[in-house]
């Protein structure tokens, strides 16, 4: 029930206001294609990481380490180039309000 | 694991009475919680399954959704050449639908034996018609066993096995390994591309080698590629035959197999009869029977052309198909991650249309592929895809994806902890 809550909240969430041309579920869009390795709504049932409840600028400054060559990786470095900041920032503030 | 346990229970408490019921509860918005209208997804595989569960969770129940395959079980391709290699079970791979029921999914195993396009009903053997608002088919693939004209009966197909449709016959192939004397070659024949999952036959010999090198060493494999070269991850294939299996693997390119003899065991390509003890001959494959039947097939009578920006059926706007049946974008492999992907893309199209909403313009998908060179031992290939405006089509991003530096015991954890998050991203 609480995760409910927070994707009520989400639904108002200044960032998700539905603006002209923009589709107000872009973010949760987005995510949706990290479930596949990170878990549904970033809550990973494998060794993998979860994003859900991890804070929106430290997903924002991994995704730019990842991107940069300036974190270690087998992988997200070559994924993190594929996304534009807005899709990453869309991506974050997702995860950041999902329960861990 | 309290990951695992607070999201079961609360499923379990929203599956118990009426899950609906319990939804519309905490509905934060009544635009989306109306009822939307009926999708019936054909199909409960990668893309099928997803389809369905993100159908429903996205529209807060919203959406009804019908879910049918003909199958009691999922059973899994990726991972299944582990099976055959002998280092996972068959327990392994295979998972149950139930908790898709648990989140209001209706799930039914029938098959399907037409659809009505005109009155949008779907043809079911044991129950009436369904009528649908969108239909989602996800039928994956069938094989042109026409093209090898001794293996088209269903005598030689209990023989010669291809194992590319994971259940029963990924099984019997483990047994025909186990039961051939060290000594034995086994021969794989590869079809031309596109078919589905582009690096697992390179990863089934690599599982077979690996299981040579460790309970049977004088055996060998011989492969017989169609193609001109390895299709996927080419340089870490070859890198893992030579570091890990040298003098078991006999590699040969532009060698399509043009026929079987079942009495002989051999294999028939242009040049030459290849005899083994064990063949595995993967025949070309196209879109499953049933998207024939329903005249979605637009492409080199093969494959289901769809518009990528919405998965939706060129042939048909009330209709997407998901997975290996589609004429794949650019650079798109058909993989169970891919299909997962266009499921999510097909999900949030739909409810947008059934909404009276408009389509996301901009979808982005991605794809990262696992194979095991060994037991425990992986490599990957990643890309990211993106709806290109100006040359309306799904294009890779410029810069973005790519291959393992090398094959990582690393890798492997991550591979299996990728089967286990997505297997729960489309089954729950």
């Amino acid at each position: 029930m609480r995760r409910l809550f927070a994707t009520a909240l989400l639904a108002v969430a200044p960032g998700f206001v539905l603006a002209q041309g923009v589709d107000q579920h872009l973010g949760r869009n987005l995510a949706a294609i990290c479930a596949n390795c990170h878990g549904t709504d970033g809550r990973s049932v494998g060794g993998m990481s979860s994003l859900a409840g991890m804070p929106r600028q430290q997903i924002v400054d991994r995704m730019r380490e990842f991107r940069d060559g300036k974190r270690p990786a087998t992988i997200m470095h070559q994924l993190a180039k594929g996304y534009t900041e807005q899709q990453v920032e869309a991506v974050a503030t997702f995860f950041a309000a999902q329960k861990p | 694991m309290t990951n695992t346990f607070s999201r079961r229970s609360f499923l379990h408490a929203a599956g118990a009475g009426a899950a609906g019921l319990a939804l519309a509860g905490c509905a934060p918005t009544n635009e989306i919680r109306k009822p939307l209208g009926r999708v019936i997804v054909v199909g409960g595989g990668y893309g099928g399954a997803t389809a369905a569960r993100y159908l429903r969770r996205w529209s807060g129940g919203a959406v009804q959704v019908f879910l049918i395959d003909r199958e009691p079980t999922f059973v899994s391709c990726p991972i299944s050449n582990l099976v055959i290699g002998g280092s996972r079970s068959m327990d392994y791979i295979t998972r149950s639908r139930a908790k898709l029921r648990d989140e209001g999914i209706q799930v039914i195993q029938d098959t399907v034996t037409g659809i009505d396009r005109d009155k949008r009903a779907v043809k079911l053997t044991k129950i009436q018609d369904l009528p649908y608002d969108r239909l989602v088919m996800s039928p994956g693939i069938d094989f042109m066993f026409d093209q090898i004209p001794g293996l088209n009966n269903a005598d030689a197909q209990k023989q010669i096995l291809h194992a590319w449709r994971a259940g029963p016959d990924t099984l019997a192939l483990r047994k025909q390994l186990e039961s051939m004397p060290d000594g034995g070659v086994f021969v794989i024949a590869i079809p031309r591309a596109p078919y589905r999952c582009p690096p697992g036959p390179y990863e089934r010999i690599c599982q077979v080698a690996h299981y040579f090198k460790t309970a049977k060493p004088r055996s060998k494999v011989i492969v017989l590629d169609a193609n001109e070269d390895v299709v996927s991850k080419a340089a870490l294939f070859k890198a893992a035959w030579n570091n890990l299996y040298k003098g078991i693997i006999e590699y040969r390119n532009n060698a399509e197999a043009k026929d079987v003899s079942v009495s002989d065991r051999t294999v028939v390509t242009d040049f030459d009869k290849v005899k083994g003890d064990v063949l595995n001959v993967i025949p070309p494959m196209r879109a499953a029977d049933i998207a024939r039947t329903a005249g979605l097939i637009t492409a080199n009578n093969r494959w289901c052309g769809v518009d990528w920006q919405t998965t939706r059926s060129v042939a048909d706007p009330n209709i997407h198909v998901l997975g290996d049946a589609t004429l794949s974008a650019a650079l798109m492999p058909k993989s169970g991650h891919m299909a997962n992907q266009q499921a999510k893309v097909a999900a949030a199209a739909i409810i947008n249309s059934l909404s009276g909403l408009p389509t996301n313009p901009d979808p982005v998908m991605n794809n990262t592929c696992y194979s095991f060179v060994s037991d425990s031992e992986v490599v990957h290939v990643a890309s990211v895809h993106r709806w290109d405006h100006e040359k309306k089509a799904l294009l890779t991003v410029p810069g973005s994806g790519g291959v393992s530096a090398q094959a990582s015991r690393l890798e492997a954890d991550f591979a299996l902890s990728w089967a286990q998050n997505i297997w729960t991203d489309m089954l729950g």
